[in-house]
């Protein structure tokens, strides 16, 4: 999320002080907004100059002034909120490269390819899961942000069980199968023999 | 002392050609207070391995033991009392009788076992009381929701003094928010000493666990390592 949408999101609770704005960036910071304090002097700036908050007056330094959002900045903030972060094109997946391209080796144990990505996933759940369950459940953006990074992790181990038993499946009814499909997907995994 | 240990274990069914593997000399301990969690698909023998490590079926070859005694030594009668007084199951259907109430299932073990229905009662409304469902006692299976019957089933689990608890897709038919519910409160039991085993296909309620191990073909291909304390995922430089 951008330094800008924090900034708004955090004035549109009531005017603060440049220097409050700072702290409660500061306190948000690692869960949910990114960690940048530099940008936000010039990002409130900016956000003034662009008529998205206002502040009481312009001669003082920005963490002695007061700043509120505008009714275009709740506007602004608003579309924000609704409009979808682009996902129609994800970034080339590596783990599924790596699977591919096992299949590809010779003398290699494609599942057992699998289970080390696997076990690898779990581990890294089993350790957001203790975060989850020494907070208890007190601190909602906490909980939220981990179910989040649960979901992700848990659907690439679907992926790679859903993997495991087509692989499983292809070998047991014809050991050329598996190979078969993998030139129509060269384009799009960027997988190259 | 492991509250329970497979020492490769074995389970064959069916004779010459139409002989199938289930376990192939599966090995495993799980130590008082931890929970393990068994991974794997459908067919792959995550669910024998629980009913062999229960008593409720008997290994081909290899050894069971629960609190260091060896089940294969054991007679019918301590076999059923063991599995009346030790040990604890959860399954997927959650198997609550429908003519009893919630507080009546849980006391169901108890007083199987010879305890005074009155103190098999107190015990089962404290074991409710724990899982927050003081108030759902006297309701009936069918009046309580798919989240509240597994946590009876799971009060039914625990009640007096289990030490093993062996779960089988505990949360299967439950969404999310349930199943994590139903997670927490076998990690709490853990909490307090009780050695647990959870079968799952699913990672997120395996990885409540201290430990899981992955099952495959009737073999335990891999397990992982121990878990890293929190700070190690939090507050990274990000």
């Amino acid at each position: 999320m951008s330094v800008r949408h924090a900034l708004l999101a955090l004035l549109s609770e009531g005017p603060k002080y440049g220097l409050r704005l700072r702290e409660e960036f500061e306190a948000g910071t690692g869960e949910v907004w990114p960690l940048n304090i530099g940008q936000v002097y010039t990002t409130l700036q900016r956000l003034e100059r662009d008529g998205l908050i206002e502040s009481d007056d312009d001669e003082q330094d920005s963490p002695q002034k007061r700043f509120r959002i505008t009714a275009e900045g709740e506007r602004e903030l608003a579309a924000w909120l609704r409009t979808p972060p682009d996902m129609s094109s994800p970034p080339r997946d590596e783990l599924v490269i790596k699977v591919l391209v096992a299949l590809l080796v010779p003398g290699t144990d494609v599942r057992e390819v699998i289970q080390a990505h696997r076990r690898y996933l779990v581990e890294l759940m089993q350790q957001w899961t203790r975060i989850k369950d020494a907070d208890a459940g007190r601190d909602l953006a906490l909980g939220l942000a981990v179910d989040a990074e649960l979901f992700r992790l848990d659907a690439v181990v679907r992926w790679l069980d859903a993997a495991d038993g087509r692989i499983k499946r292809a070998a047991l009814e014809s050991p050329i199968a598996a190979r078969d499909d993998l030139p129509r997907l060269k384009r799009k995994t960027g997988v190259t023999r | 002392m492991s509250m329970l240990e497979l020492r490769k274990v074995s389970k064959v069914y069916g004779l010459g050609a139409t002989q199938v593997h289930a376990l192939h000399e599966v090995s495993l301990e799980v130590a008082p207070g931890t929970m393990v969690a068994v991974m794997g698909p459908s067919g792959s023998g995550k669910s024998t391995l629980l009913t062999i490590a229960g008593s409720l079926e008997e290994p081909t070859s290899g050894q069971v033991l629960v609190a260091g005694d060896d089940l294969a030594t054991m007679s019918r009668n301590d076999k059923a009392r063991l599995r009346r007084q030790s040990i604890g199951y959860v399954f997927q259907d959650f198997n609550l009788l429908p003519g009893l109430t919630a507080a009546e299932n849980v006391a169901l073990p108890l007083e199987l076992d010879g305890v005074s229905a009155r103190k098999a009662r107190e015990a089962g409304l404290s074991a409710l009381t724990d899982l927050g469902l003081a108030d759902r006692a006297s309701n009936y299976p069918d009046q309580l929701s798919g989240g509240e019957r597994q946590r009876v089933a799971i009060a039914r689990a625990v009640v007096g003094d289990r030490r093993l608890l062996l779960a089988d897709e505990p949360s299967g038919a439950l969404d999310s928010e349930n199943g994590e519910a139903v997670m927490r409160m076998i990690h709490a039991a853990c909490k307090r000493g009780v050695a647990a085993v959870v079968v799952t296909h699913d990672a997120q309620l395996a990885s409540w666990a201290d430990r899981v191990v992955f099952i495959r073909d009737g073999r335990i291909v891999d397990q992982t390592a121990p878990v890293p304390g929190p700070e190690s995922l939090l507050r990274q430089d990000r």
